[in-house]
């Protein structure tokens, strides 16, 4: 050990055993990670005040193996489904799933919906690419319409979601929206959102040009940089523009931050009034 | 009520119920469930008894969903339930093998109906018989139990937890419609009359980077989360400290064979079979509600003078293979009778082979009761 470079400020946050990570050259997933890290730091939290679910794909290997502290690395889409038997056992943790916005919004996208429709206390990061990275390439939920991929070679036929206003809309007490190109507003977001009570979604929409890139001719990670930057747009502004003028404009901000009836207390006054409860 | 809630008492009780209180008895806190029929008065058993001792029952948006949160509950320590039927498990299975992979305590009652697909929810097929042990992905073993009474689907329920928590596993209550929404008599014991296993969890402090957590053939205790344990959970194939390795094939071969051994290995002290039969010309073979019809028409064949056994399959998974053998051993020819169209059958067929000759009797109309002239006629013919 060389005792002339300092360790870095997050470096107690990962497992002792990690050396590097596995993400691509140019991946968003480094951004986040250090943006979550980052929240926590600056919250003065521990890793023990967590429990970490990921599903499968690029994103969950944020936490898996990363992050030291309780992680739960689970099937294809069903992070916040485990997540919800965790929060509703251990509700003094803090509960925090990290994927990708095809795990949670594709195979996944009913457990989101209907978690963010019972309001139950956890933090979602959500990593959007916009394409199916790991597995080499397909078309996404959120890939943009007539972006061509590996299974969309022709040009995407379909619309994308639009996912933190679709959550907003299923009920969550807590949405924000932004790109790797804003890791500071990311890292407020999330410490917002670990603070929430009820269910809290954040939205990195993140570069791969690796996959996404390549496929679509979106190019390097700093021309999509450079793009995150040219179309981000705040969401006070999008929301005195017409649909025409906003066109294919990433709208980033604050969807959503309201208090309504959380998942947890409410069982625990279920509870109280069964005469059993704490 | 005791702080326990144990009820109990003599009761007249539904099969499903009684499931239900055996749930609570063994210290199950928690359940979720997506409705279906006919399992769904253990939900509604659950929904209402589990906030009265502390617990809370979570109706989920699928059955996915319900797996998905019983297996994070456990991973907090908690000992869950999932109720359900047929399909509700073909939708579950993915993920039971995720809690067969990762060693996570649960228990899943299949109330099973008939099928394929939608099938007729009203009505009791044994069938699902083979689907615990070979529906998900992957070489693995399971635990699966058969109840044949309302008296037994507590008494099993009890077991079946007791099972999960000793070895880190889903454990299997195979009931049916007939089981389940049967009425009899139940017998609920003094809560210090009923034996309960709790998991092994590590001590507070224990460094997980010395101990085995996972895939230790006698049973790693349970890292489960909250505890500052920093645990590793993952489905992917991983060594005995919870560290993923995907590129070693002697890591894979590990994490297949010893959770697959975990179970072999203590196969004696799981499997359960209650057998009537020395020497016979004739033994039947049977499980579940089918049982009752086997063992009736037993009796009913003896007192015609038929020298005729029985041995009626409590687990069926581990497949009880010594038990099987053994009476084929001592006996010329063997009737296995289920409510289906023969799918425990070839088990027992293939493992009596060379000893005793194994034929395979259903119902006259799948999805009823097996006629007990229905049975000893058979028997008659056989034996002629």
């Amino acid at each position: 050990m060389n005792d002339r470079v300092p360790e870095h400020p997050l470096r107690k946050y990962l497992r002792p055993s990690v050396k590097g990570t596995g993400f691509c050259p140019g991946c968003g997933d480094g951004t986040v990670l250090q943006c979550i890290l980052r929240a926590i730091d600056e919250l003065k939290m521990e890793m023990d005040d967590f429990v970490f679910v990921s599903g499968i794909g690029c994103a969950a290997w944020i936490i898996s193996p990363y992050f030291n502290g309780d992680v739960l690395h689970t099937t294809h889409g069903r992070p916040i489904a485990f997540a919800t038997g965790i929060k509703l056992n251990l509700p003094e943790k803090k509960v925090m799933v990290i994927s990708g916005d095809g795990d949670l919004t594709a195979i996944g996208g009913n457990h989101l919906i209907h978690a963010a429709r019972r309001n139950i206390e956890m933090v979602v990061v959500c990593v959007n690419n916009g394409i199916y990275g790991m597995t080499g390439g397909q078309v996404a939920p959120t890939t943009p319409r007539g972006a061509r991929t590996i299974t969309t070679p022709l040009g995407n036929l379909e619309n994308a979601f639009d996912i933190a206003p679709m959550v907003r809309a299923a009920g969550a007490s807590y949405v924000a929206r932004w790109t790797t190109f804003h890791p500071r507003r990311l890292t407020r977001s999330i410490k917002r959102a670990i603070g929430k009570k009820g269910f809290a979604f954040v939205e990195a929409v993140s570069q791969c040009p690796v996959q996404f890139g390549a496929k679509t001719g979106a190019g390097s990670a700093v021309e999509m940089f450079e793009m995150f930057k040219e179309k981000s747009i705040s969401v006070e502004k999008a929301s005195a523009m017409k649909p025409e003028e906003l066109g294919d404009r990433i709208v980033v901000g604050e969807f959503a931050d309201r208090d309504r009836p959380e998942l947890c207390e409410e069982i625990l006054r279920l509870k109280r009034g069964a005469g059993r409860g704490p | 009520m005791e702080e326990s809630g144990v009820r109990s008492g003599r009761h007249f009780m539904m099969g499903n119920l009684a499931c239900a209180e055996g749930a609570i008895a063994a210290g199950c806190r928690f359940a979720a469930g997506y409705p279906i029929t006919p399992a769904s008065e253990i939900a509604h058993a659950l929904a209402a008894r589990l906030p009265e001792v502390g617990g809370y029952f979570l109706q989920t948006e699928d059955e996915i969903g319900a797996i998905c949160a019983a297996i994070g509950a456990s991973w907090t320590g908690s000992k869950v339930i999932v109720p359900t039927s047929g399909p509700g498990i073909s939708l579950m299975l993915e993920n039971i093998g995720f809690a067969v992979g990762v060693e996570t305590p649960c228990v899943l009652v299949n109330v099973q109906r008939g099928g394929p697909t939608t099938g007729a929810p009203t009505m009791g097929l044994q069938g699902d018989m083979v689907q615990p042990r070979r529906g998900s992905h992957g070489d693995y073993e399971i635990i699966a139990l058969c109840p044949w009474s309302p008296q037994e689907m507590f008494d099993l329920t009890v077991r079946a937890f007791n099972l999960a928590e000793k070895f880190r596993v889903p454990v299997f209550v195979m009931s049916d419609a007939f089981v389940g929404h049967m009425r009899e008599e139940v017998v609920i014991p003094e809560p210090d009359q009923i034996e309960l296993v709790r998991r092994k969890i590590p001590e507070t402090g224990t460094d997980l980077g010395r101990i085995r957590v996972f895939l230790d053939e006698d049973v790693a205790p349970m890292p489960v989360f909250g505890r500052g344990f920093k645990s590793h959970v993952t489905s992917s194939c991983h060594d005995e400290h919870g560290n993923r390795n995907l590129i070693d094939p002697t890591a894979l071969d590990k994490f297949i064979r010893r959770l697959r051994q975990k179970i072999l290995k203590h196969r004696e002290e799981i499997v359960q079979v209650e057998v009537d039969s020395d020497k016979a010309d004739l033994a039947l073979v049977s499980y579940g509600a089918v049982a009752r019809c086997a063992k009736e028409a037993v009796r009913a064949a003896r007192s015609r003078g038929f020298d005729v056994g029985y041995l009626r399959v409590i687990t069926a998974w581990p497949f009880p293979e010594r038990e099987i053998r053994d009476l084929a051993g001592r006996v010329k020819r063997i009737l296995v009778l289920e409510n289906n169209s023969g799918q425990y059958f070839p088990y027992v067929r293939a493992e009596a082979a060379g000893l005793a000759e194994v034929e395979f009797l259903g119902p006259e109309v799948l999805g009823q009761v097996h006629g007990l002239d229905y049975v000893v006629g058979r028997i008659e013919e056989i034996l002629k």
